[in-house]
């Protein structure tokens, strides 16, 4: 990985995009959104943690080898979730 | 400056290589701990799923003022992180040193206003077995099932836990930030050896996407009383 040197007014722009969307999240959990705040809440964070993979991580100037990496990584927590949950969801013979 | 210091180890054919190896390195070791988190994310969700209304109302009596100023704290944190990057590959000796002092500020700052959260949490009675009524949870203004007190219970055994390890990590990650200070002031991170900034800030990262997504999890899925002088439009679900 030694990709260019990511310029800091790229690193103060995107700063200021994950504390505005903190506080857009912040702010969607006075509404009376009932059971819909994990989903907006999960939503933003899924953006948030995506501009700081990209940029603070580096990921948009890294080698295929380290997209190996990340994509594996949410491939294996994607069966980790949905294989689970779905057994979980389907199942209603033990109570627990 | 050090320049008598082999920045090339013997066993890589270039600095390039052994620049990807460094960086593939962490990002293999950050897959496994996706899966740590991500096991305690997925055993969350499940309850989550199976007992929602008493996931809401304990997360609707979390502290959300200090866990968004934490939010805060650690993505200040991961600013100054990068910036050390910066720093180091344009050879600022003194803004990397400026960068890393403050990323251990921040993190200190943080784990500082994680002890505060924990103790009003104690005083609060949010701490099960040691602190907790069972009586004042069987009766909530605007939850339509009653709530049962061990369900609470144990969406807060799931905060104590995530916020736990996440603060485990973030002490780790400090004491490695020492060290980039250790090995900065001896003036060996340099434009050509820049990698453990790099690579040390690849997990500081990964820490603070942690952080991302507990927010949502624990502090935001409840409904909250919203400050008096926040205007907030009447929508219902």
């Amino acid at each position: 990985m030694s990709g260019p040197i990511t310029p800091t007014r790229t690193y103060y722009r995107v700063f200021a995009a994950l504390i505005a969307l903190t506080l857009v999240t912040v702010y969607v959990s006075f509404l009376e959104l009932g059971p819909w705040h994990t989903t907006v809440g999960v939503l933003i964070g899924v953006v948030k943690a995506s501009l700081v993979g990209l940029f603070f991580m580096h990921l948009l100037h890294s080698s295929k080898a380290s997209w190996l990496a990340v994509l594996a990584s949410l491939f294996w927590l994607g069966i980790l979730m949905v294989l689970t949950i779905s057994d979980y969801l389907t199942r209603h013979i033990l109570e627990y | 400056m050090s320049t008598n210091h082999a920045v090339l180890a013997h066993h890589f054919e270039n600095l390039e290589q052994q620049r990807e190896t460094a960086a593939f390195g962490m990002w293999i070791f950050l897959a496994t701990e996706v899966l740590i988190f991500g096991a305690i994310f997925t055993c969350y969700a499940i309850y989550r799923l199976r007992y929602p209304l008493d996931f809401e109302a304990a997360s609707a009596r979390l502290n959300v003022l200090i866990g968004s100023i934490n939010t805060i704290v650690l993505l200040s944190s991961s600013l100054t992180m990068a910036l050390s990057v910066h720093a180091t590959r344009v050879g600022r000796q003194q803004m990397l040193l400026t960068c890393l002092l403050l990323t251990i500020l921040l993190g200190a700052t943080f784990l500082g206003l994680k002890v505060v959260e924990y103790y009003q949490d104690y005083k609060e009675k949010l701490v099960p077995v040691l602190a907790f009524d069972p009586d004042e949870w069987t009766q909530i203004e605007g939850v339509e099932a009653p709530v049962q007190p061990q369900r609470v219970q144990l969406m807060l055994v799931f905060y104590y836990i995530m916020t736990g390890l996440h603060a485990a990590h973030m002490i780790v990650g400090m004491g490695l930030l020492i060290w980039l200070v250790i090995e900065a002031r001896r003036g060996l991170l340099t434009p050509v050896r820049y990698m453990p900034v790099e690579v040390i800030g690849l997990y500081w990262h990964f820490v603070d996407i942690v952080w991302i997504f507990l927010l949502p999890l624990l502090y935001l899925t409840g409904t909250h009383q919203a400050p008096p002088w926040l205007p907030i439009p009447p929508i219902h679900f």
